[in-house]
């Protein structure tokens, strides 16, 4: 993400990754959305997470629906394959992408027009069936491109920046994620990079549906007092539940932690989520205490942030189907067709 | 006594039962021991939106000459259901036979004097033997079987050798099945006049051919195509080809050293997820394909529209049922027609194949995995109910194994890397066909933004006028290079010249080259002109051009491919009379010589 046209050249000293590469060739087209959109910070981050974990551009697809959000892969990524697909639909493109090469990472990006009303089901169904991807919400509770309607994840009694009062109840896409099964489910804020970042690299890291809710308040519509996802209401509401460091290779904790504050999540590929409990007693491996937290929180109209539910070692649907580790779009005739003998055989039990 | 039909390996034999009573085996058993004597049969299922209680038919149609279109009429009925004893009764053509059981007496009035009766008592000898309500039951479906094969003449030893190929391992219920086909074979010998005036007599017309539903076929060819994705939603009557392939891919698919699965098949939760993950899986590189039918196609409209626009291959298998809205959903209707040619909003067109059997079924659905990545679109495999879910006598399946996936144009890492010029939207080779990269290529080129709104030559989002049209041109010179590669039209030439043709396509064939027979005998010579694909291939129009006038035969009410040979080729209308039947029923050829011959009188 980028406001501003840069050159291609930059200064020598720009810190390269593992791979050499610069934080510049994660970066994709110039926005554009409006400015101090919430969704360009949530780029930023996208393209910061990828450089840390030095990952190479071209190894991951980024797909997308229709809205602002759905907007924002061109501007994030630009070395890598993108998709802007139809509305509502990022999920099974996505899922159908997945299962031609599961060797990609897959990050869907959303928002909560795409998500929580025309998509509310592809998205439900992309979660239940374990879709290894990072899918994340760009949620600012209204529709933007079509100027300043309510979404599916306004709170009620939330007011438009016209005066009207929201009267649906909400739809929180983070509880559904826990109840569809989800193996990683994190809410951040886009204001809260700190945050975010390392939230992002866990996710691509993670080998399931991993699923985050960023509230990304609109500028343009929904940044207003009596709006509940502005960025001074969310400022105010945010209860961080923990802080993240992503260690991709195991270290040694050099700093003593107050007992039970920190705990460390090894993953299926030997790196290391670094926890810190700002919640000593929030579980993040406990399903059910994760919705009920969730749920008696937002009654009080906080907004809790964090990594809030994690099971270290998920399956995805590609261990639920049992494919060959090969990805299917290489197999050839040799390995995928049967062949006239076999197909001789088959006419002889047909007759 | 009533006039008897006489006939020889020519008659039709209906079946009347109660959906869910174990009938179909039997019934299919019936078909496939006439079928063993080298008799070919036509049968067909006519059955409910229902799983159990209402009524059932199964229609078999025996043909030494090989006719295997529907013929309409009933020359022997076997009256197992006395909810539609009625309907059954008075469908039987004069002379004709009705076979039923006896066991509780009707009164005259149910039967008809026309009619020769054949009574048995099919339940008092089924509770005679069987205890078990289940065995009751489906043994008396065999024991009609048996009594049937006395009736008809038929070699009760194909029965049996079909039974000990079923039952192969299992020695009980082979025995029991053997006992069950004497026990109605040895009434009906004792107690009946056996043989009828219908009779099968051994012939060798069926040769190498097999027997075999259009969905398994289709199914089949997706396997052999290199399909890896499919993903279905159940719909009537297309779910039986989503599971064929299932099955097929257990028995094909299935790696030996690690015994992991070279397909990945997805039931999802609608159509547009269906579609959706076809969709994201051919822009990813891997062969895909949903199989749906009319109201799953009108779901998948916005995608069928960004797959043509953004140029992703995708093969949509659409077995056609009655429309509109869900219409007659277990009848059959070539009633898709130009919703999938012109499917989803703005100017699009699509390629349509036709298949016409089984046989088709399988070339088609490979071929259309090949033409997908080809020409980069969707590609609509336009089989129906009357293919998909009815066993059909065809040419058995061959393939070569010298031949290649067509994966179209890719450019792969090499090309990239030797620097090749990239434009995912750019018309290279004059043919409107743009190369592509599939995701995770190269690191750094070859790399493209995918999306359904307006683009330049190099996949950068435009909304310019010029560059605009400049696509829309690239795309129909796209279909104008299909017409090249889609299946040819098939020429039966009249036995003398003719300023007459007659244009028809996909499951009406049977009939109509039985029609054109017939017609033949009367002195009536029509040039037919089978079409297999849409874009309409240069012969198309030739044909039209050489004929003064060219009937069009459908399964429609609106004549959809008459109108898509009026609109795509320019034609004027009233050189194409249509024939159009759209009751449901698969299309005879007594109804197309009727209104050709009509029409031909004035």
């Amino acid at each position: 993400m980028t406001y501003i046209t840069k050159p291609k050249l930059h200064h020598p000293s720009l810190p390269t990754n593992r791979l050499g590469y610069t934080r510049r060739d994660y970066e994709g087209s110039v926005s554009t959305l409006c400015a101090g959109c919430g969704h360009d910070s949530i780029s930023a981050a996208i393209i910061q997470a990828c450089f840390e974990l030095s990952l190479p551009p071209h190894r991951i697809a980024k797909l997308s629906g229709i809205g602002c959000s759905s907007k924002t892969p061109t501007y994030f990524l630009g070395n890598s394959h993108g998709f802007n697909s139809v509305h509502g639909r990022m999920p099974s493109v996505l899922t159908g992408a997945n299962l031609a090469n599961r060797d990609l990472i897959y990050m869907g990006v959303s928002g909560d027009g795409d998500s929580a009303s025309i998509g509310l089901g592809q998205f439900a169904h992309s979660i239940r069936r374990g879709v290894n991807m990072v899918y994340i919400v760009m949620n600012n509770g209204v529709y933007g491109l079509t100027k300043g309607q309510f979404s599916a994840t306004a709170d009620k009694g939330s007011k438009s920046k016209r005066g009207a009062v929201n009267s649906d109840e909400p739809i929180d896409l983070v509880g559904m994620a826990l109840q569809l099964g989800a193996t990683f489910v994190a809410r951040s804020f886009s204001g809260d990079k700190q945050q975010l970042v390392p939230l992002i690299k866990a996710a691509i890291l993670h080998k399931g549906a991993a699923f985050i809710d960023c509230i990304s308040p609109c500028v343009a519509f929904n940044n207003h007092a009596g709006s509940t996802k502005s960025f001074d209401y969310v400022r105010e509401h945010n209860e961080a539940l923990n802080r993240l460091d992503v260690i991709p290779e195991r270290q040694t904790i050099e700093v003593d932690y107050e007992p039970g504050s920190i705990e460390e999540v090894v993953q299926h590929d030997g790196s290391v989520l670094r926890l810190n409990k700002l919640a000593p007693e929030y579980d993040p491996h406990d399903r059910i205490a994760a919705l009920t937290h969730l749920q008696e929180r937002h009654a009080e109209g906080e907004v809790v942030t964090g990594l809030l539910y994690l099971d270290p070692t998920p399956r995805d649907l590609h261990d639920h189907l049992a494919t060959v580790e090969k990805p299917l779009n290489v197999l050839d005739e040799a390995e995928l067709c049967p062949g006239q003998e076999a197909l001789q055989r088959f006419n002889a039990q047909h007759r | 006594m009533p006039y008897a039909l006489e006939a020889t390996n020519d008659f039709v034999v209906k079946f009347a039962n109660v959906n869910g009573s174990g009938s179909a085996s039997a019934n299919e058993l019936f078909a496939r021991s006439i079928l063993r004597m080298g008799v070919p049969v036509s049968p067909r299922n006519i059955f409910p939106s229902n799983i159990q209680g209402l009524p059932t038919w199964y229609e078999v149609r025996v043909t030494e000459k090989g006719y295997l279109g529907r013929r309409g009429g009933v020359d022997l009925m076997v009256a197992m259901n006395p909810q539609t004893w009625k309907q059954d009764v008075a469908e039987i053509e004069p002379g004709g036979y009705l076979f039923y059981d006896n066991t509780r007496a009707l009164p005259p009035s149910a039967f008809r004097n026309d009619i020769n009766v054949i009574g048995m008592p099919l339940t008092e000898i089924c509770n005679a033997t069987y205890t078990d309500p289940r065995q009751r039951q489906l043994f008396k479906n065999i024991i009609y079987v048996g009594a049937l094969s006395a009736l008809l003449d038929m070699d009760a030893g194909e029965i049996e050798k079909l039974f000990s190929e079923q039952y192969k391992g299992k020695e009980a219920l082979l025995d029991s099945n053997v006992k069950a086909l004497h026990l109605g074979r040895d009434y009906a010998k004792k107690e009946l006049d056996c043989p009828i005036g219908l009779r099968v007599r051994r012939a060798d017309n069926v040769g190498q051919r097999i027997f075999v539903d259009g969905n398994s076929a289709a199914a089949l060819g997706c396997v052999f195509g290199g399909a890896t994705v499919c993903a279905w939603y159940p719909i009537t009557p297309s779910s039986s080809l989503a599971e064929a392939f299932i099955a097929q891919c257990r028995r094909y698919r299935v790696d030996k050293q690690t015994g992991r699965n070279k397909a990945a098949i997805i039931q999802a939760e609608d159509e547009l997820a269906s579609i959706g993950i076809v969709v994201g899986a051919g822009w990813n590189g891997a062969r895909s394909f949903t199989a749906t039918s009319g109201p799953g196609i009108s779901l998948m409209q916005e995608f069928i529209g960004l797959a043509y626009f953004a140029e992703i291959p995708a093969t949509i298998i659409d077995v056609q049922r009655g429309g509109p809205s869900t219409g007659m959903p277990t009848r059959t209707q070539q009633g898709d027609i130009l919703l999938c040619a012109y499917a989803s909003n703005g100017d699009t067109k699509h390629v349509l194949l036709f298949p016409e059997d089984p046989k088709e079924c399988f070339d088609f659905s490979a071929a259309a995995l090949d033409l997908a990545d080809r020409l980069q679109t969707p590609i609509f495999v336009m089989t129906d109910l009357d293919i998909g879910m009815n066993q059909r006598l065809a040419e058995p399946f061959a393939w070569d194994d010298a031949k290649r996936m067509d994966r179209g144009k890719v450019m792969g890492f090499d090309d990239l890397e030797a620097g090749r010029q990239f434009g995912r939207y750019l018309d290279v080779d004059g043919d409107g066909i743009p190369y592509r990269t599939y995701p995770g290529t190269h690191p750094r080129r070859g790399s493209f933004f995918t999306r359904g709104t307006t683009k330049d030559a190099f996949a950068r989002y435009s909304e310019e006028g010029p560059v605009y049209v400049e696509n829309m041109e690239r795309l129909l010179r796209k279909f104008e290079t299909a017409k090249t590669l889609v299946p040819a039209p098939i020429l039966r030439p009249a036995k003398q010249r003719t300023s007459i043709g007659v244009i028809h396509y996909g499951s009406t064939a049977p009939a109509m080259n039985e029609a054109l027979d017939v017609l033949e005998g009367r002195g009536l010579h029509l040039d037919a002109l089978r079409i297999r694909a849409f874009p309409f291939p240069a012969e198309v129009e030739r044909f039209i051009a050489e004929h003064e006038q060219v009937f069009v035969v459908e399964q429609n009410r609106d004549g959809q491919l008459r109108s898509l040979l009026v609109n795509e080729c320019g034609i004027d209308p009233a050189r194409l009379p249509p024939v159009l039947h759209y009751d449901g029923t698969p299309i005879t050829a007594r109804f197309i010589i009727d209104v050709i011959a009509k029409r031909m009188a004035t």
